[in-house]
């Protein structure tokens, strides 16, 4: 490498919302013209650097960061994206910000039209110049040469393939005069193969003409294919920072998920179990945003099956499939009953519970008491918690009933409130946590969906929680399916585990099997052996 | 006095302003010539005259449906009770029971044809349904003109047909709740004893629907109903189930009013009255989401004795008519104040 200045380097950052730290220490530069990939797990800590390289306000509300971003050698802190832009960054985000019903022209210089003077502007003022289309057009064009593609400047962005829309978002960001660093956050994802190809392509030209770029996706073989150095973070360090020259997927699959240290905290040894308590043929589900496509896979008795993927995979759509909270089709038998779908009284009636990942929206009702959202499902459900009066002709609250209820789980877990009729609102999240697990025990379901059951609660709770599910499972024999974005966590408790990407499971591992298989399966690569059920 | 503190909090500024309000209108009573006796009469027969109409508003807050501006649909169904029960010549308690006999049928069916739009509009309840009590009231104003009614104590004298404005309920049922059992002390004091009851037993049994499992899941919706569906109950239902509660019981309401009144008003008189309604449960301390018995009585009594008290007291002391002015003041304030708050729900 020359001797002259990277153009960026990020030195020693760290930040920490409200105490948890998402980033440490990271360090590494990036040289004109390089292409950098960045990888790592959701929650790695991949957006949030990106947010502290483009001043986003969230850092700064959140009491900013410490170490320093350098371009071009000069220290910079940005106070908005705005400030990022006119140093030269431009950043093509996952979703797309364009106007659907402008051309291809006028969104690449949308804001930075070219003008000409009327007879209006003489009177009143610039504001009422005209636009100069042909150099608008012009100018368009030449950013889309740059790229290398054929683009129709003419085309209304509503009309386009996914793949058109992100180019016109890239030739946007590169039609800025000054543009040095671009920013792609998973620009692949909605593409199909063949566009990638065509993307990755337009890339290499970019580079070629002196662009850096930081190439952000979980294909890995893309980021292999294109990239001149790789970024692994996890957990919001740097654990890797080699050239892309002679590595594999599987080598980068590894880094992103390996833990290591904690490898010894798992115990016993593979459980034999009998008959099959839920299988599921062909499912689908219309979740937004974690759509099933087409999934199969059964669970045996008392065991605890876990499903992993990355975020918006469709993992999270089985349970809320299952359990009828979203249009869902296909086959689903429980102890080889089938079970309805689209019907969350149907599937509560069959004897599951689910654990939803949306405590506050789904899981809890805020503003009632504890009582009420332990209790209520089984009042609802099974008619439990309910006394007789007059005969049989009236049923009313069982208030004293719904009160040891609460109590005893509020031990069992160890609940931190102030009694049962505290409002579930005025609990931590690990708590408000505890109280939706409680309310799936008091239903005592023999299929228990758990979802995201560590999702934003502290470490301590974490632990509990766990061991809490791995006890009512051995306890009770209740065979429980947990989703979780937590490969390790799930590693920890669980049978067998399923991995899904795409809408479908990619395959089922064994919890002990090599972490780079977890990573392969998860970036989406076939790998050969599976473990039968 | 950390106690005292939390006991005023939990009873609400608001309120506590209000009963210091009346408390000095009563005191203030006697020295303007104001007779306190009879002005308890008077408090105690609005009272109970405008408790159940406050009362039926509570099922739609309950499942989440907000504050029930379309309570003339109910109203307008125990219209069509008493008008028929009217015409069929039914007199005394047959009178009045028939009414609620033949209003229920009316309220059910317009209440699910209600809930079914309601179920519709999600998030616009309260707008959509003021619109649809504006729209019954006028729609029937022109059905009274029209519909067969012939009895001579209803009908116009000039075109034997079409139904008067108001109606004298004189020798049929009026006052029939007011005199059950009425207790009279002195000669100006009157406590309708009768209609006290009614009220409190509907106000029970409503107490105790909540505390079934339908009132519970009714509750739950309200709150959320996002986990009220993951635990296996159907908002919609529950919504629908709420609003023809609602109405019928704001059916049975209008004819209590009635009775206590002495006159079925028809045509135009319906439009607003869901407004004094709606403004006593909100004094009372329900939010747009939450009401409880306690507040359909606090904020019933405490909204009437207002209405009562000011216009003989404030208007002998100012010397001019303002009792109008402050009626509305207070009524519309009150809406206003609690549609402010609405966002203060957990979501």
């Amino acid at each position: 490498m020359s001797n002259e200045s990277p153009l960026l380097s990020f030195e020693g950052i760290t930040k920490d919302f409200y105490g948890t730290v998402v980033l440490k220490d990271v360090s590494f530069t990036l040289g004109r013209g390089q292409i950098l990939g960045l990888v790592g797990e959701n929650g790695a800590g991949k957006t949030t650097l990106m947010s502290v390289l483009f001043g986003m306000p969230v850092i700064s509300e959140t009491g900013g960061f410490s170490g320093a971003v350098k371009l071009d050698g000069q220290a910079v802190s940005f106070r908005n994206p705005f400030d990022a832009l006119d140093a030269g960054i431009g950043m093509v985000h996952q979703e797309f910000s364009l106007i659907p019903g402008f051309t291809t022209t006028e969104n690449i210089v949308l804001n930075r039209e070219s003008l000409k003077a009327g007879p209006a502007v003489e009177v009143f003022g610039e504001r009422l110049s005209v636009l100069d289309r042909p150099a608008m057009r012009a100018r368009a064009e030449s950013a889309i040469g740059r790229l290398g593609v054929k683009l129709d400047p003419e085309m209304l962005v509503s009309e386009m393939p996914v793949g058109h829309k992100q180019f016109t978002e890239i030739a946007r960001e590169i039609n800025r005069d000054n543009v040095r660093l671009l920013v792609l956050d998973e620009p692949t994802a909605v593409l199909t193969e063949s566009e990638a190809e065509v993307l990755l392509t337009a890339l290499r030209n970019l580079a070629a003409q002196g662009i850096s770029i930081i190439f952000i996706s979980h294909r890995l073989h893309e980021v292999l294919s294109i990239c001149d150095r790789i970024v692994t973070l996890r957990d919001g360090h740097v654990v890797k920072d080699t050239e892309a020259k002679g590595v594999t997927v599987a080598d980068v699959a590894s880094w992103m998920v390996g833990r290591g240290v904690d490898e010894t905290s798992r115990k016993g040894a593979a459980r034999e179990l009998p008959g099959k308590a839920l299988e599921v043929e062909n499912l689908w589900v219309d979740m937004p945003g974690e759509t099933v496509r087409n999934v199969s896979f059964s669970v045996r008795e008392g065991e605890i099956f876990g499903i992993g993927g990355l975020a918006g995979q469709g993992k999270l759509g089985i349970p809320n499939g299952i359990m009828g909270l979203y249009p869902a089709g296909g086959t689903v038998r429980l102890h080889g009953e089938p079970v309805t779908l689209d019907a969350p009284r149907a599937a509560l009636d069959a004897g599951m519970a689910f654990v939803s990942e949306d405590r506050r929206g789904v899981g809890l009702l805020l503003d009632e008491s504890l009582d009420w959202n332990i209790a209520f499902t089984a009042m609802q459900v099974k008619g439990e918690y309910l006394k007789t009066y007059l005969g049989g002709l009236v049923r009313l609250r069982d208030e004293k009933a719904m009160r040891a209820l609460t109590e005893e789980y509020v031990k069992l877990l160890d609940v931190k409130c102030t009694g049962p009729k505290q409002k579930a609102k005025e609990l931590s999240g690990g708590n408000q946590q505890k109280i939706c697990l409680a309310k799936a025990f008091a239903l005592k379901p023999t299929v228990l969906f758990v979802s995201e059951p560590t999702r934003g609660i502290d470490v301590g709770a974490k632990a509990l929680v766990l061991d809490n599910l791995r006890h009512y499972n051995r306890d009770f024999g209740t065979t429980i399916v947990m989703v979780s974005s937590e490969l390790e966590e799930l590693r920890s408790i669980c049978d067998r585990i399923a991995i899904v990407d795409e809408g479908r499971i990619a395959g089922i591992l064994s919890p002990d099997a090599p972490l780079s298989e977890f990573g392969l399966l998860m970036a989406g690569v076939k790998v050969a052996e599976e473990v039968r059920p | 006095m950390n106690t005292l503190k939390q006991a005023v909090t939990d009873f609400g500024w608001p309120r506590i302003i209000i009963f210091l309000f009346v408390v000095a209108l009563f005191i203030g009573a006697p020295f303007v010539n104001v007779r306190v006796d009879s002005s308890f009469t008077d408090v105690f027969n609005r009272f109970g005259q405008n408790a159940v109409l406050v009362l039926a508003l509570v099922p739609m807050v309950q499942a989440g449906c907000g504050l029930n501006f379309g309570l003339p649909v109910g109203i307008i169904a125990g219209l069509l009770g008493s008008t028929l029960a009217m015409e069929f010549g039914l007199v005394g308690w047959a009178g009045f029971l028939g009414a609620i006999a033949l209003a229920l049928p009316f309220a059910v069916a317009f209440g699910f044809a209600y809930g079914f739009l309601l179920n519709k509009v999600k998030g616009e309840e309260m707008t959509i349904a003021m619109y649809v009590g504006f729209s019954i009231v006028t729609f029937f104003a022109i059905l009274w003109l029209l519909l067969p009614y012939s009895s001579p104590n209803m009908v116009w004298g000039y075109a034997g047909r079409g139904l008067r404005t108001t109606i004298t309920l004189e020798g049929y049922w009026g006052r029939i709740l007011n005199d059950f059992l009425a207790l009279r002390i002195g000669e100006n004091f009157q406590f309708p004893t009768g209609m006290i009851l009614f009220v409190v037993l509907l106000t029970v049994l409503m107490g105790f629907f909540l505390r079934s499992k339908t009132g519970t899941a009714m509750t739950a919706v309200g709150s959320n109903p996002d986990f009220a569906r993951a635990g296996g109950v159907s908002a919609d239902r529950m919504r629908l189930t709420s609003v023809v509660l609602s109405t019928v019981i704001g059916a049975v309401g209008i004819l209590v009013y009635q009775q206590s009144f002495g006159f079925i008003q028809i045509y135009n008189a319906p439009l607003f009255m869901a407004f004094p309604a709606v403004a006593a449960l909100l004094i009372g301390g329900a939010s747009v989401n939450k009401a409880s018995m306690l507040n359909v009585i606090v904020g019933t009594f405490l909204f009437q004795s207002i209405l009562t008290m000011t216009p003989s007291v404030i208007n002998s002391v100012l010397q001019t008519d303002m009792s109008e002015v402050i009626r509305i003041l207070i009524s519309n304030g009150m809406i206003l104040y609690a549609l402010t708050r609405k966002t203060k729900v957990t979501k």
